[in-house]
């Protein structure tokens, strides 16, 4: 058993703490500044970020072969030529998971770009004009958190016809309820600052109010929240296309391909290699969200600072 | 959600009529979503389930709308609907032609065992590790459980399924693969529906061990993202009371330090681990879809995908409507278990 250190007071890193984010802002900039060597997970999360990120965008210049093409026997075992081994189709894995990247990443950021900007507006308006507008918003996330997230999707998706736009569009509706409780939350509290009553006696309308005197605040803690669930956005659209609900047949989505070595299930290369993508990009999303989540507590902060 | 149980009678009655009644209406909300989801489809239930041919026979067509309610006006479907699901009839799948009612008494204790098992694992592996973490914060285990929940939070369920079940029970031929019991075997007289326990009361123990057996891998497949979330909370919730005031004068009076974690620091850090628990479990739900499609499981989670597929209406609204009240319930459980660990909370 270990006595803590007496001077460090405990920190709770928790989700919904964010409304420390926007006072701790300038001095969590310079924790993260200081802190990557004595937190090494953000440092390497950010560099998989950043290497997955240049995959997407050079995927035509790395991939050896095409990633639609026939281009190999069928089911061939990872070699020096097919570093990944080829799919049941005969198409080479490698190529295959690095055009990945490009659908599942800017897809991720669109689907939490779009889940933020329904979940704020809607947030927002329910905090700030409170009462049944409130209550309405909030029995509506109420209703969406009661069904499960992935079988909604599912139906959804079902309902829309499978595709990944559908899938987007699908998972929007299932994840924008916890950004509306979140802003909610921030402009519940921002609500009654002088500065936002002066503008409101100035004559400000309630939008002017929300857009221009509101939002400084309720922004900085919800952009780091939304880029935060990029990975779990990934790991979401990933298991909607595994269920053949996103991408369709030869698009070289991350799910579908796991999804595709499970019916090949021996070929063990088919469905590995796919699935240590999508690991590697959530997993690096995490490692960056968990430091942030410490450098902007001010607690943790002061402990890492030292 | 208030975390407030009110302890004398009357009041916790109160307490829990309003929260059930409340529960209703969520219910009664989920109901009309699936309800007006399933009107807004583009894709149509009758060529979904007759196949091609039949689908252009006029007559085929209008036997199936009407035997299935699909000629009456939308308001009329469901108010025929909402009084069906009363009297526990929540109508025939249109695909396994089973009442939907019959399909969820098959498919929920199925899907019940593997999530109760996968919670179990889920609460005794992350907060186990949590308390551990907390309390050699910053230093090596510390370090190595932190990688580990966020591995746990980051690996794709359905990947994850899919490697165990090649490498454990085909490539080392450890546990055996898919399904709930060894091929040909039969089910135990059905008590809860949920095998292991089932076995066990009817004293079976070769029955227990093949249902064991077949339950260990997939539950821990599901629980892997629950006992990262439960790590990293328990390990905050633990840190947090390490730090109040009282824990300093339970260490100054010169308890040892087993004494002061046990006695003054794990019950109130578990409180706030109790509701984790709650929203985690219904969490576990979400991951049978996935999971049950590798282990050949045939639970909750494979019919709503099967039914999602085929746009079989009432199964799609009778698994929400189960699972919604599955999740009222769970919620209802969280905060009265909340009177319970804490005393405080039971006056107010």
């Amino acid at each position: 058993m270990t006595a803590p250190d007496p001077l460090v007071v405990p920190a709770a890193p928790l989700a919904g703490d964010t409304d420390v984010a926007a006072v701790a802002a300038p001095t969590a900039a310079r924790t993260l500044a200081r802190s990557p060597w004595r937190r090494p997970l953000g440092l390497i999360g950010l560099v998989v970020i950043v290497l997955w990120v240049l995959v997407a965008i050079a995927a035509p210049l790395l991939a050896p072969f095409d990633p639609l093409a026939q281009v190999a026997p069928k089911l061939l075992e990872p070699s020096g030529e097919h570093w990944f081994g080829t799919d049941n189709l005969g198409r080479d894995v490698f190529s295959r998971v690095l055009y990945g990247a490009r659908l599942s990443v800017p897809l991720a950021i669109l689907l939490v770009v779009l889940a933020t900007l329904v979940g704020s507006v809607l947030g927002a308006v329910a905090g700030y004009f409170g009462r049944w507008v409130d209550a309405g918003i909030m029995r509506l996330t109420d209703l969406v958190f009661a069904f499960p997230g992935i079988i909604l999707a599912m139906a959804v998706t079902a309902a829309l016809g499978a595709g990944l736009r559908n899938a987007v569009l699908a998972l929007v509706v299932v994840t924008w309820p916890s950004y509306a409780r979140v802003v909610r939350g921030l402009v519940l509290s921002t609500r009654e600052q002088d500065h936002i009553q002066a503008s409101r006696l100035l004559g400000s309308s309630a939008l002017r109010t929300l857009a221009v005197d509101v939002r400084p605040t309720v922004l900085g803690p919800v952009l780091v929240l939304s880029a935060l669930d990029v990975g779990n956005a990934v790991l979401l659209l990933s298991g909607l296309s595994f269920l053949g609900l996103g991408a369709r047949p030869p698009a070289p989505e991350w799910g579908a391909m796991v999804s595709a070595g499970a019916q090949v299930f021996d070929s063990w290369w088919v469905g590995l290699f796919p699935g240590l993508a999508i690991l590697t990009v959530v997993l690096a999303f995490n490692f960056l969200g968990d430091t942030l989540r410490d450098a902007l507590d001010p607690r943790t902060a002061r402990a890492l600072r030292g | 959600m208030a975390p407030r149980a009110p302890w004398r009678h009357r009041a916790l009655l109160r307490f829990v009529l309003r929260r059930l009644l409340a529960g209703l209406l969520l219910c009664l909300g989920v109901t009309l979503v699936s309800f007006l989801l399933t009107q807004a489809v583009p894709g149509d239930p009758v060529t979904a389930n007759l196949g091609q041919r039949a689908s252009e026979d006029p007559a085929a067509v209008a036997a199936f709308r009407a035997a299935n309610g699909l000629d009456q006006p939308l308001p009329q479907q469901y108010l025929t609907y909402l009084g069906n699901l009363l009297t526990g009839d929540f109508g025939d799948s249109q695909q396994t032609r089973n009442p939907v009612a019959s399909d969820l008494g098959e498919k929920v204790p199925a899907t019940m065992e593997l999530a109760l098992a996968a919670i179990v694992i889920a609460v005794v592996l992350g907060v186990g590790f949590g308390i551990v973490a907390a309390l050699y914060r910053d230093r090596w285990p510390d370090q190595v459980l932190r990688v580990l929940s966020l591995t746990g939070v980051s690996v794709p369920t359905f990947w994850l399924a899919l490697i165990a079940y090649y490498w454990v029970s085909f490539k080392a031929d450890l546990l055996p693969a898919g399904g709930r019991l060894a091929p040909g075997a039969q089910a135990p007289e059905q008590v809860t529906g949920l095998y292991t326990v089932d076995a066990l009361l009817a004293g079976d123990w070769a029955t227990f061990g093949d249902a064991a057996a077949h339950l260990v891998l997939p539950a821990m497949v599901l629980a892997s993202f629950t006992v990262g979330v439960l790590l990293r909370f328990t390990r905050a919730s633990v840190l947090e009371v390490l730090g109040d005031e009282y824990v300093r004068a339970a260490r100054a009076k010169g308890l040892p330090e087993f004494t002061v974690v046990r006695r003054h620091v794990l019950r109130p850090a578990l409180v706030s681990v109790v509701t984790v628990t709650g929203v985690a479990f219904a969490g576990l739900l979400s991951g049978t879809v996935l999971v049950e499609q590798i282990f050949s499981w045939r639970g909750l989670g494979a019919y709503a995908y099967t039914s999602a597929l085929a746009l079989d209406l009432p199964a799609i609204m009778g698994v929400s409507v189960v699972v919604a009240i599955i999740y009222v319930l769970l919620n209802l459980v969280v905060d009265l278990l909340y009177g319970v660990i804490d005393p405080r909370l039971r006056q107010s």
